[in-house]
């Protein structure tokens, strides 16, 4: 027993193990040692260095730079191992939130998988990795994902400096304010000297920040880590006023108030906040790919094609349509995907506008409205360019 | 013997090259790698203007200071907490620890219950309790207690009249619209986190100093009460002083852990350095650069008070002699 903790107490480098015959089977020992075991399950592979010094030099050299050799096609990568693997928030009702089986879905769970169904014909085959506010970046450029979808505002210092590119916008949000009734406000500008509860990680505060010293005014801000820590204390009367995106103040309100009719959502939308999904720089097809795919969502519900319709659809006569679901011009060769790269997103996760309803629209329960995310040709912001 | 050392010695110093050398190479390919993605690094941002607000600040800061000054700000509200929260708890755990020794057994069993509670209970589940009992307990704002003139109480926290402000010599709390404004404030957030960090130190303090003491070999306590000491110049003259060098140490590194567990200040909503530089890392995008910034500043905290510490112990060795 001793001698087995002995072997466990640091890695087995290569060399020792190549160089000592006596070596007893170190396959089966490793399953005792579980930290440093599995890289080194097969010795037989394992290069002859006589010293362990130079070898262990070497193993390290080696995983420091792996990560700069896989700078290549994401494509490939996804395709060769038969999954997407998507960064999302660790909890967004409505944008990405698992279920108590462990189902992820939202708006931004199904940009993934309209993603996964156009380029590897199966919407399921999506590892979600839930990612905080501090942790997103870094995942997406150490390529510990493909794409991150994960209710993501996009601005300049994020587009410009971070080595990533933001593709399309799958909703217009703006932050605002929740505040008591009993307080009788009508305007965020009579928040004076208001001690404002916010969760960390966002743009939420440099916004807050910045209207109100615009307006000339002063406010505290109470900044919590974690989001049931801030509901709970501006739930408990410690804060006059709470502020986030107004797509989750709607659900804030309505689910996590003791009361929803004692509060009240005040007018002012104090920024703009267009969230998108991003993908690492230097990779300009997948740039595309996941770009058009939100394209052709948006362009799907502009044309009426929709989960259930589109079998009819592919028959259609309009040749916008035949182009869109690959039935005329082959745009999936331009993208490096099959003919029916969109049809196959749309009947994955429906167009957007049923993308909507389902996650955050009337279906769901945060009842947004659809307000600015509307079709453009439906006094919203929406806009797809053409699929030709 | 000479050979030896000066062999031993060059031995050393190649390896401690050879450590300079890989943490070089290391930062040079992180370096590489991050200027092959297109990603920005550097420390400039700290330059910038922050850009966004800190609730409370012993720092005069505003949101068009710079990064650097935000920064400053976060580890001057961690001291404000760490600092006081490093005497009350050595002061609250000496008391309990000698309390654990008493002869009286409800004083005994008191200190036992105390320290085994609040030592067994994660601190990040005894601060979110506290915060959440104070808050709720507390008037609001709007409707704050006055305790006295000028001072007032509610989930706002204690407000205090303080020197200076906008309209003269002293700023006094008065009644607004939003609650209290102005004087000086201590905020639910700041002291959850005092009480909170010093209750629980306060625990492994009563240990150290308990253990301390017996580890007194029991011959000295005999001969100074057959010598006709009384119990507390038993304690003051013969055990204490005896104690103190084995208490030191390991009273050391409680010190440190507490400094380093002020960072749970994020979870209750207290801007302390991590609070700000979290809010820092994710409006620049900067997040090795922050996180290196961190450990950089903890470091330095726990080699300052590790060199205090030995500063101490020569200092009560000496004393522990002399008496």
């Amino acid at each position: 027993m001793n001698r087995r903790r002995a072997n466990c107490r640091w890695p087995r480098l290569p060399a020792e193990m190549a160089g000592t015959a006596a070596a007893p089977a170190p396959v089966a020992r490793m399953h005792s040692c579980p930290t440093f075991a599995p890289r080194l399950t097969d010795p037989m592979k394992l290069p002859n260095i006589a010293r362990p010094w130079p070898a262990a030099i070497a193993l390290l050299a080696l995983l420091l730079h792996l990560p700069a050799a896989h700078a290549g096609r994401t494509l490939d990568q996804v395709r060769q191992r038969a999954q997407l693997v998507c960064g999302v928030s660790t909890g967004v009702i409505g944008f990405s939130s698992a279920d108590s089986q462990g189902r992820w879905n939202g708006l931004d769970v199904d940009v993934c998988r309209a993603i996964a169904a156009a380029v590897l014909n199966d919407p399921n085959k999506v590892k979600y990795v839930p990612l905080n506010a501090q942790q997103r970046f870094t995942a997406l450029q150490s390529g510990e994902v493909d794409l991150l979808s994960r209710n993501t505002t996009w601005t300049l210092t994020r587009d410009a400096s971070l080595g990533l590119h933001f593709t399309a916008i799958t909703y217009y949000d703006g932050q605002g304010f929740l505040v008591p009734k009993k307080l009788k406000l009508t305007s965020a500008k009579q928040l004076k000297n208001a001690e404002i509860c916010v969760q960390s990680g966002t743009t939420t505060e440099k916004n807050l920040s910045d209207y109100f010293k615009a307006q000339g005014i002063k406010i505290k801000p109470v900044v919590f880590e974690k989001f049931e820590a801030s509901i709970k204390a501006f739930f408990s009367g410690r804060c006059q006023a709470y502020t986030t995106d107004a797509s989750a103040l709607a659900f804030i309100r309505s689910k996590e108030a003791p009361r929803p009719d004692d509060y009240l959502i005040l007018p002012e939308l104090i920024s703009k906040e267009p969230l998108g999904p991003v993908v690492r720089r230097g990779d300009d097809e997948w740039f595309a790919i996941v770009k058009w795919v939100i394209f052709a969502l948006i362009e799907a519900e502009e044309y009426g094609v929709t989960q259930a319709n589109l079998e009819q659809m592919k028959a259609s006569a309009d040749p916008a349509i035949q182009r869109l679901l690959g039935s005329a011009e082959d745009s999936g060769k331009l993208l490096g995907l099959e003919r029916d790269w969109a049809a196959r997103a749309v009947k994955a996760v429906g167009n957007y506008g049923e993308i909507f309803q389902r996650n955050v629209g009337s279906a769901s329960p945060l009842k947004l409205p659809r307000g600015v995310n509307a079709l453009w040709n439906k006094g919203g912001l929406m806009y797809a360019p053409p699929i030709r | 013997m000479q050979g030896r050392r000066r062999r031993e010695l060059a031995i050393q110093a190649l390896l401690a090259a050879a450590l300079l050398a890989a943490l070089w190479w290391l930062l040079d390919v992180t370096a590489a790698n991050m200027a092959e993605r297109g990603i920005r690094s550097g420390f400039d941002f700290l330059k910038e203007p922050a850009g966004f607000a800190i609730g409370e600040s012993l720092l005069p800061f505003d949101s068009a200071d710079s990064t650097l000054w935000a920064l400053a700000a976060g580890l001057a509200n961690t001291l404000r907490v760490t600092l006081p929260a490093i005497v009350i708890s050595t002061l609250l755990g000496t008391l309990i620890g000698l309390g654990r020794l008493s002869p009286n057994l409800l004083l005994r069993g008191l200190c036992i219950a105390y320290v085994e509670t609040l030592r067994n209970v994660p601190l990040l589940l005894q601060l979110l309790a506290w915060y959440f009992v104070v808050t709720d307990l507390l008037p609001l704002a709007s409707e704050a207690l006055q305790l006295a003139p000028h001072v007032f109480l509610s989930k706002s926290g204690l407000s205090l009249p303080w020197v200076g402000g906008d309209g003269g010599l002293f700023d006094l709390p008065l009644r607004g619209e939003m609650g209290i404004a102005g004087g000086a404030a201590l905020t639910p957030e700041f002291l959850t986190l005092l009480l909170g960090l010093s209750l629980y130190t306060a625990a492994y303090v009563a240990e150290t100093v308990r253990a301390g003491i017996q580890a007194v070999p029991r011959g000295q306590s005999d001969a100074a009460l057959a010598l006709g000491l009384t119990r507390v110049q038993l304690f003051r003259l013969v055990l204490l002083p005896q104690a103190l060098r084995s208490i030191i140490p390991p009273l050391t590194n409680q010190q440190l852990s507490l400094t380093k567990n002020a960072s749970l200040a994020v979870a209750i909503g207290y801007p302390d350095l991590v609070s700000v530089a979290n809010t820092t890392l994710n409006q620049t995008g900067r997040a090795a650069e922050c996180i290196a910034l961190i450990m950089a500043v903890y470091l330095i905290l726990s080699l300052l008070t590790a060199w205090l510490s030995a500063w101490l112990e020569r200092r009560t060795g000496r004393w522990a002699e002399r008496s």
